[in-house]
C-alpha cells in the first residue's frame, strides 16, 4: 500500500484525503487539505512550527505520517478562531506583539492552546518549558510568554476547556 | 526532506505485526511514536520497504505497578509516565528522569519501546533501565524472551533485539523503601540530548552506603555503570569528601567521546562535577560547589 | 490635518497580525499556481573537486520526473551566468563570482550541481539518489590559515585565495603606537554562523510562453535590483519580469539576495513553460543559504596612561567561504571601517584580508561588521582598562565621542570609498541612562564575587548602528474609491512589521485613520523603482519617500479641490478624509484616482547608537554562563512604533546571545559541514532567554531625513558579544581569563579556566603590560 485513503476530522469537519503513505501529516494538511496555516520549518522535529493538535494533544505534524492520523481529530491554527473572531490567545498574541514574521506563530499558538487547555494555571516557568519546543527567531520569546500569561484567564472560565477558550 | 518510498501496514494484533516484519526479511521496521524514526526517514538515513505501525496493536500501552515492580508497555508514552502519580514512589529514578526527555510535543508521542530500540547513547530511559537492572520483554516469531538491560544495550543505535523481534514491555524491579536516588544531566539547551548525564541510587545500611549503583550516559557508545565510583561509595558514610573521591574515581575510569558539542576532557570533568553534585543532593547534603 | 502625529510614536497593533495568527498568511510555500512542478537541487557532497561528469539518465527515467538540468543545459562553457556583486563590489571580486550551477569545479558542500524537476517533491528527492556525479577530489582549503598559504587554490585562474586587502586608515597609527604609554595586542575569533530565518528560502516561478512573461514569487529585500539582474541573466527584457513579495518568514540579511536557485527556478519554469516551485529544506538551508561572521583578528591597542585610546591597528582575516556572493564584501568592509564605533580613536590602521575557503559562501547577517568590531574593541578596552588599573566605566566615558564632536568622519578605505561620517547623538547620556537602568552602582559590588559556586560579573559596552542607506526610495499614493489611500512603496518587508510602521507614517502625513491606508510593498509591480530592505533602511527610506509623496499628493489635492470648490489652493483644508474648500466640501473619495509617485533621495547614512549592560554568573566547574540581567538603551532619533521597536530589540538581543553562546557552523578538516540539522545547529529557545530590558529613545531627530528617524533593528544584537565576553572576563578576573573567541560554549569557558589555572600554577608566565 503506497497510497491510502484516510478519514479524519479537521477543525471539526470530517474530511477524506487520498495521501501517499510516506506523506507527513504536515504536508497532507498543507498540500491535500490546503490548510497552509500549519508551517514546516525543519521537517525533522526540532522547530515546532508544524505543531497541531491530534486528539487534543499537541504534536509535531512533520513527525507523523498522514496515514497515522486516520480516524483522528486534528485541530490546526485555522481551527482556533471561532465565527471570525480571534480566540483570546490569538488576540493576546496581537496585543502583546508576540509575533513578527509570524512563521513560527501557528505552531506556538496550537502548542500554547493545548497547554492552557490542560493547565490553565501554568506559570511562567512551565510556559517557558513547554515553549522551549518551539523556535522563534524574531521575538526573543519574552513577548510570547507575556501573551500566554495574559491569555490564561480565558481558559479558566467556569465552563473551562478548549471550547470556551476558542 | 521527504521520506523515501515505503509500504505501510497497521496490524491489529501482535502476532500479525511480528508476522509482517518477519516476512520482510529485515527490511520492515516498526514505527511507534515516530519521534526518532521520522527524522531518520526525513534525512533518508533509514529506508525500510515496509513500516509496521504499532498503534493498533492491543496490550502495549499499559503501566502496571505491583509487588513485582513497574511494567511499562512498549507503547507507553513519555506523557503517560509523567501523568502517572504512582511512579514517583514505585520507581522514583524513572519519574525523575523522564521530564528531561525532549520537548512537550515529542513527549506526547515518543514511546518507551521506541526509545529502547533506538538506543541513543545520550537518551535517558536506557540509562535508567541499566541502573535499575530492568528487563526488556521482547517477542519474535520464536516467542517471547526477556533481556537484561545490560545485555540489551549493545552500542550506539544498536541493541540485542533481532530484526524480527518487537519490544513488548520493560520491567523495573521493585524499589526498596528508603533508597536514595539522583538524576542529573547537562545539555546545551533544555530538552536537548545530554552531553553528560548521571543516574544513580544507593541504600542506607546503618549510616553507610550500600548497593551503590551509578550510571553515566552521553559519554560513550551506550550508558555505562561506573564501578570505580560504586566501589568508593559502598561501605562508606556519605560526606562531601567521599562524593568528591567517588566522582574523581569515576572520571578516571572513563574515556568519553569527543563530538561537535564537547570534547572528551570536558565530558570527563563534567561527569565528575555532575556526579559529585548529584550524590550530594541524593544524600541530602548541600553540594560543596 | 487634524491630528498631526497621532499615529507616529504610538504602539498601535500591527496590521499584519490578524492574518498571521489565524493561519491566513500567504508565504511562498502556500502558493499553488496551476500545473505546478517542484524543483529540488542536487548539491555537491564534496568540498573541493573537479566535476568530471554527471549521469542523470536513471533520474530522468523515474516516473514523475519531468526534467533534470545541469550546467550543460544552462549554457555552453563560459556562458553559465555568474552571481553578481550587488553591494560593496570590488573589481578584484569579479574572478571569484559563483556560477549559478557548478560548471567544472565544486567548491563547497552544498553547491548546486543539478536541478531535478518533478511532479512531486518526494519523487524529485527520489531522483536525486539516482544521479551519478563523478567528482575528482582536490585538496580542501578548510580554513583561513590554509587559504592564506595559497598551497591549494580555489580559483586557479585568479592565482590566489586572497581576493583583496581592504585597508582602513585614519591619522598615523604607527606614530601613535611608537609614542604611546601602553600597548596591548591580542587575537580574536568569531565562529561561522548564520541568520537562520524560521522560514527557509523559497521561490515560485511562473512563465507564460505566449507572452514571454516571467513572474517570480518569494522575492524580498531587494526585488528591484534582483529583477534587473535576473532579467539580464535569463536573457529577458526587464519589463517582462516581475518579482512579487508575499509574506516572508524572516530575513536578517540572508534572504532575498540572488542565490543560484534564484536563477535556476525561473530558468526551469522558462524551459518547461510551467510553474516551478522550490522550497528550501532546513538541511540544505544550512549549507546553501549565506553563512556569516567568520572573522579572525590580530589587533593592537595603544593608550595613554590615563586610559585615552590613541590608536588601533592590526589585521583581520575574513573567511568568506567559496565565492564572492552578492553582499559578501559588506561585512569585512564594515569590520575594517567601523572598528572605532562610537569612540574617539584618531589613529587607525586596519587591514582586512578577504579569503576564500571551501565552505559555504558568506554574506550579511543582522549588524554585519558591527557585531564583530564591537566584540573585538570592547574586549581590547577591558583588557587595557584592567592593565592600566582604570575602571571600565571610566575608561569608556573618557573615550566616547562627545555631542559637540559630531558629526565626525570614520576612517576611509584606501582606494575604495570615501570616509562616511557619524551624524548626531548624545552618546554619554545614553551610556549613563543604561548604567542607571541597569543599576550599575549597586551591582558593582558583585564584580568577580563567588556566590553559591558561581562567579558573578558585569560589563557595559556602547555601539553604533548604521542605517538609512542611500541612495533613494520610491512611494506612490493613490486615492481610492472608498475614500482611503493605497500606498505603494519600494521597501521590502521581511517580517519586521513594516506595513504597520509605514501605514502609521502615511496616516499621519495625510491626516487619515490607519484603517484608511492600504500599504503594499516590495513587489516590482508597484512603483517604478525600489531599493528594498537592507541596512536598516526600509523605515527611514520608505517612510521618507511616503512623506515626500504625501506632501505632493496633498498639494495636488489642494489644486484640484480649489478648482472645484473655489478659492485658492492654499485655502483648501484636508482633515479626516474630508476636503474643505471655500465653497463647500467633498469626501476624499470624490478624488479617487488621483495618484502621485515620488522619489526620496538621500546621500547620507544614519547612525543610531546605544549601550548594553549585562550581568552574568559563571559556573567554573561546568563552564556554563547564565545571563542574569540584560539592559539595552538606544537612541533611534524618532520612534515610530514603540511596541514593534521593542520587539525588534528583544529579538535582536536574543539572536545576539545565540551568536555568543550557541550558534556554530562546524566544519571538519575535509570541508564537511558537521552541523546539518537544527539538532546540531543550536539557536536560543525560550528557556535560554534571561530577563531583558530594552529602552528605545527618540532623543534628537536625525538631521539627514525628513522623518527624523534613524535605522533600527540591529542595535539589540551589536554589542552582545563584547558585553557578555567582558562580563565573563570580569566574573573570572581571579583566574585572568580572556574570552577572546566565540562562542562561549561551556566547554570553551571551562577550558579557559583550566588553562588559566595551569598558568597560575606556573608563575613565570609572561603577561603584556605597559610598554
Ligand atoms: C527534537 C527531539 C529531541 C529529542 N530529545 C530526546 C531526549 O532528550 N531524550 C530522549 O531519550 N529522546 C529524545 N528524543 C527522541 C524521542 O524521545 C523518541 O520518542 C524516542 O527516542 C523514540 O520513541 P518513538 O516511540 O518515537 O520511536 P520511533 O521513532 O517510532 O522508533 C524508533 C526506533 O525504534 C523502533 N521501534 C519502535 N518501537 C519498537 C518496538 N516496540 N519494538 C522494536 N522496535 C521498535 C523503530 O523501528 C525505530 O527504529 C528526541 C526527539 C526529537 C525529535
Ligand atoms: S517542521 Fe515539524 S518540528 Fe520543525
Ligand atoms: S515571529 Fe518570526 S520566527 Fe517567530
Amino acid at each position: 500500500m503506497t497510497t491510502a485513503r484516510i478519514t479524519l476530522t479537521i477543525n471539526g469537519t470530517a474530511t477524506t484525503l487520498d495521501v501517499p503513505v510516506r506523506m507527513t501529516l504536515a504536508d497532507a494538511l498543507r498540500e491535500k487539505a490546503r490548510l497552509t496555516g500549519t508551517h514546516v520549518a525543519c521537517e525533522h522535529g526540532v522547530c515546532g512550527a508544524c505543531t497541531v493538535l491530534v486528539d487534543g494533544l499537541a504534536v509535531r505534524s512533520c513527525l507523523m505520517l498522514a496515514v497515522q492520523a486516520d480516524g483522528a481529530a486534528v485541530t490546526t491554527v485555522e481551527g482556533l478562531a471561532r465565527d471570525g473572531a480571534l480566540s483570546p490567545l490569538q488576540a493576546a498574541f496581537r496585543d502583546h506583539h508576540a509575533l513578527q514574521c509570524g512563521f513560527c506563530t501557528p505552531g506556538i499558538l496550537t502548542t500554547m492552546h493545548a497547554l492552557l487547555t490542560a493547565e490553565p494555571d501554568a506559570d511562567e516557568a512551565r510556559i517557558r518549558d513547554v515553549l522551549s519546543g518551539n523556535l522563534c527567531r524574531c521575538t526573543g520569546y519574552l513577548p510570547i510568554v507575556e501573551a500566554v500569561l495574559a491569555a490564561r484567564d480565558a481558559y479558566r472560565a467556569p465552563d473551562g476547556g478548549p471550547e470556551a477558550a476558542r | 526532506m521527504k521520506p523515501p518510498p515505503f509500504d505501510y501496514a497497521c496490524p491489529t494484533s501482535l502476532a500479525e505485526a511480528i508476522d509482517l516484519i518477519a516476512r520482510h526479511d529485515g527490511d520492515a521496521k516498526p514505527i511507534a511514536g515516530g519521534q526518532s524514526l521520522m527524522p531518520m526517514l526525513a534525512f533518508r538515513l533509514a529506508a525500510p520497504t515496509l513500516l509496521v505501525d504499532l498503534r493498533r496493536v492491543p496490550g502495549l500501552d499499559g503501566i502496571t505497578v505491583d509487588d513485582d515492580g513497574v511494567m511499562l508497555g512498549a507503547r507507553v508514552r513519555w506523557c503517560d509516565i509523567e501523568a502517572d502519580a504512582r511512579l514517583a514512589a514505585a520507581c522514583p529514578l524513572l519519574a525523575a528522569a523522564i521530564p528531561h526527555v525532549a520537548h512537550y510535543q515529542i513527549r506526547n508521542r515518543g514511546t518507551v519501546g521506541g526509545s529502547l530500540a533506538h538506543a541513543d547513547p545520550a537518551a535517558e530511559l536506557p540509562a535508567v533501565a541499566l541502573a535499575c537492572a530492568a528487563e526488556i520483554v521482547a517477542q519474535g516469531p520464536e516467542g517471547r524472551r526477556t533481556i537484561a538491560a545490560d545485555d540489551f544495550l549493545v552500542g550506539p543505535l544498536t541493541t540485542a533485539l533481532e530484526p524480527t523481534e518487537l519490544i513488548v514491555a520493560v520491567r523495573f524491579p521493585p524499589w526498596p523503601a528508603g533508597r536514595h536516588h539522583g538524576f542529573a544531566e547537562f545539555s546545551r539547551r533544555k530538552g536537548d540530548f545530554a552531553i553528560v548525564g548521571v543516574a544513580l541510587f544507593f541504600d542506607d545500611a546503618d549510616g553507610a552506603i550500600a548497593g551503590a549503583t551509578v550510571v553515566a550516559f552521553g559519554i560513550g557508545d551506550r550508558p555505562q555503570r561506573l564501578a570505580a565510583a560504586e566501589e568508593v561509595l559502598n561501605g562508606a558514610a556519605p560526606s562531601a569528601e567521599l562524593f568528591a573521591r567517588a566522582a574523581a574515581a569515576a572520571a578516571d575510569s572513563v574515556e568519553p567521546q569527543t563530538d561537535i558539542h564537547a570534547d572528551g576532557d570536558y565530558r570527563r570533568a563534567l561527569l565528575a562535577t555532575l556526579l559529585e553534585r548529584t550524590l550530594a543532593q541524593s544524600a541530602g547534603l548541600a553540594s560543596a560547589s | 490635518m487634524s491630528r498631526p502625529n497621532a499615529w507616529i510614536g504610538s504602539p498601535v497593533p500591527r496590521v499584519e497580525d490578524e492574518r498571521l495568527v489565524t493561519g491566513r498568511g500567504r508565504f511562498v510555500g502556500d502558493l499553488v499556481p496551476e500545473r505546478l512542478l517542484h524543483a529540488v537541487m542536487l548539491r555537491s557532497p564534496q568540498a573541493h573537486g573537479s566535476l568530471r561528469s554527471i549521469d542523470a539518465g536513471a533520474a530522468r527515467d523515474l516516473p514523475g520526473v519531468v526534467a533534470v538540468f545541469t550546467a550543460a543545459d544552462v549554457g555552453a562553457a563560459g556562458a553559465v551566468p555568474l552571481i553578481p556583486q550587488r553591494q560593496h563590489a570590488l573589481p578584484e571580486g569579479e574572478a571569484y563570482r559563483q556560477p549559478v550551477i557548478a560548471v567544472d569545479k565544486v567548491r563547497y558542500v552544498g553547491e548546486p550541481v543539478a536541478v531535478v524537476i518533478a511532479e512531486d517533491p518526494a519523487i524529485a528527492e527520489d531522483a536525486l539518489e539516482l544521479i551519478e556525479v563523478d567528482i575528482d577530489p582536490l585538496p580542501p582549503v578548510a580554513d583561513h590559515v590554509a587559504a592564506d598559504s595559497d598551497a591549494a587554490l580555489l580559483f586557479e585562474a585568479a592565482g590566489s585565495n586572497r581576493i583583496a586587502v581592504l585597508r582602513a586608515r585614519a591619522g598615523d597609527a604607527d606614530a601613535a603606537f611608537a609614542a604611546a604609554d601602553y600597548t596591548r595586542r591580542a587575537q580574536f575569533g568569531i565562529q561561522r554562523h548564520t541568520a537562520l530565518p524560521m522560514e527557509p528560502r523559497g521561490l515560485c516561478a511562473t512563465f507564460d510562453p505566449a507572452s514571454g512573461r516571467l513572474v517570480l514569487y518569494g522575492a524580498t529585500k531587494v526585488p528591484y535590483y534582483n529583477r534587473r539582474a535576473l532579467a539580464g541573466m535569463l536573457g529577458l527584457d526587464i519589463a517582462a519580469v516581475d518579482l512579487i513579495e508575499v509574506d516572508v518568514g524572516g530575513g536578517f540579511g540572508a534572504r532575498g539576495e540572488i542565490y543560484p536557485e534564484d536563477f535556476l527556478v525561473p530558468f526551469a519554469a522558462m524551459r518547461l513553460g510551467a510553474a516551478v516551485r522550490w522550497i528550501e529544506d532546513r538541511r540544505e538551508h544550512l549549507s546553501a543559504c549565506n553563512h556569516a561572521r567568520e572573522f579572525h583578528a590580530d589587533l593592537e591597542i595603544a593608550c595613554r596612561r590615563d586610559g585615552t585610546v590613541l590608536a588601533l591597528r592590526g589585521r583581520v582575516d575574513a573567511d568568506l567561504g567559496a565565492y564572492a556572493r552578492t553582499n559578501g564584501f559588506t561585512p569585512p568592509r564594515n569590520v575594517v571601517q567601523f572598528m572605532p564605533g562610537p569612540y574617539r580613536i584618531d589613529h587607525v590602521a586596519i587591514d582586512g584580508h578577504l579569503l576564500v575557503t571551501n565552505k559555504t559562501p558568506a554574506g550579511t547577517y543582522r549588524g554585519p561588521g558591527r557585531f564583530e568590531t564591537s566584540f573585538f574593541c570592547e574586549r581590547l578596552f577591558d583588557m587595557a582598562a584592567h592593565d592600566l588599573g582604570i575602571d571600565p566605566v571610566a575608561f569608556r566615558r573618557r573615550n566616547l565621542l562627545r555631542k559637540d564632536e559630531l558629526p565626525r568622519p570614520f576612517p576611509g578605505i584606501v582606494g575604495v570609498d570615501a570616509a562616511t561620517e557619524l551624524d548626531n547623538g548624545d552618546y554619554a547620556f545614553v551610556f549613563q541612562r543604561c548604567l542607571d537602568d541597569f543599576g550599575w552602582t549597586e551591582k558593582a559590588a558583585l564584580q568577580g564575587r563567588l556566590i553559591d559556586g558561581r562567579y558573578h560579573g558585569i560589563a557595559v559596552a556602547s555601539f553604533i548602528e548604521g542605517g538609512g542607506g542611500a541612495p533613494r526610495e520610491n512611494a506612490r499614493i493613490t486615492v481610492e474609491a472608498d475614500g482611503g489611500v493605497a500606498v505603494d512603496v519600494g521597501s521590502s518587508a521581511i517580517g519586521q512589521g513594516l506595513a504597520t510602521v509605514l501605514s502609521q507614517i502615511a496616516a499621519d502625513a495625510l491626516g487619515l485613520p490607519m484603517s484608511a491606508v492600504t500599504l503594499r510593498h516590495g513587489s516590482t509591480t508597484l512603483v517604478t523603482e525600489g531599493f528594498g530592505s537592507n541596512h536598516s533602511r526600509s523605515t527611514v527610506m520608505g517612510g521618507s519617500a511616503i512623506l515626500v509623496a504625501a506632501e505632493a499628493l496633498l498639494a495636488e489635492l489642494r489644486t484640484v479641490a480649489a478648482a472645484e470648490l473655489g478659492g485658492a489652493a492654499t485655502d483648501v483644508r484636508i482633515a479626516d478624509g474630508v476636503v474643505h474648500g471655500a465653497a463647500g466640501q467633498r469626501p476624499l473619495s470624490a478624488f479617487a484616482g488621483l495618484s502621485v509617485e515620488r522619489t526620496y533621495h538621500n546621500t547620507k547614512y544614519t547612525y543610531s547608537y546605544g549601550t548594553h549592560a549585562a550581568h552574568v554568573a559563571v559556573d567554573p566547574r561546568t563552564g556554563h554562563v547564565e545571563v542574569i540581567d540584560y539592559v539595552t538603551v538606544e537612541d533611534v532619533g524618532r520612534v515610530i512604533n514603540p511596541a514593534t521597536l521593542h520587539g525588534q530589540v528583544i529579538g535582536a538581543v536574543v539572536q545576539g546571545l545565540g551568536s555568543v553562546f550557541l550558534e556554530h557552523l562546524v566544519y571538519d578538516e575535509t570541508g564537511q559541514l558537521l552541523t546539518g540539522s537544527l539538532a546540531d545547529y543550536l539557536v536560543p529557545t525560550a528557556t535560554d532567554v534571561p530577563r531583558i530590558r530594552g529602552v528605545s529613545l527618540g532623543l534628537e531627530r536625525c538631521p539627514n531625513n525628513p522623518l527624523g528617524a534613524k535605522g533600527a533593528g540591529e542595535g539589540g544584537l551589536i554589542a552582545t558579544g563584547g558585553v557578555i565576553a567582558n562580563a565573563v572576563a570580569a566574573a573570572l578576573r581571579s583566574f585572568g581569563v580572556e574570552p577572546n573567541h566565540l562562542p562561549l560554549s561551556p566547554p570553551r569557558v571551562w577550558r579557559l579556566i583550566q588553562e588559566a589555572r595551569r598558568r597560575q600554577a606556573t608563575p613565570h608566565e609572561t603577561g603584556q603590560g605597559a610598554a
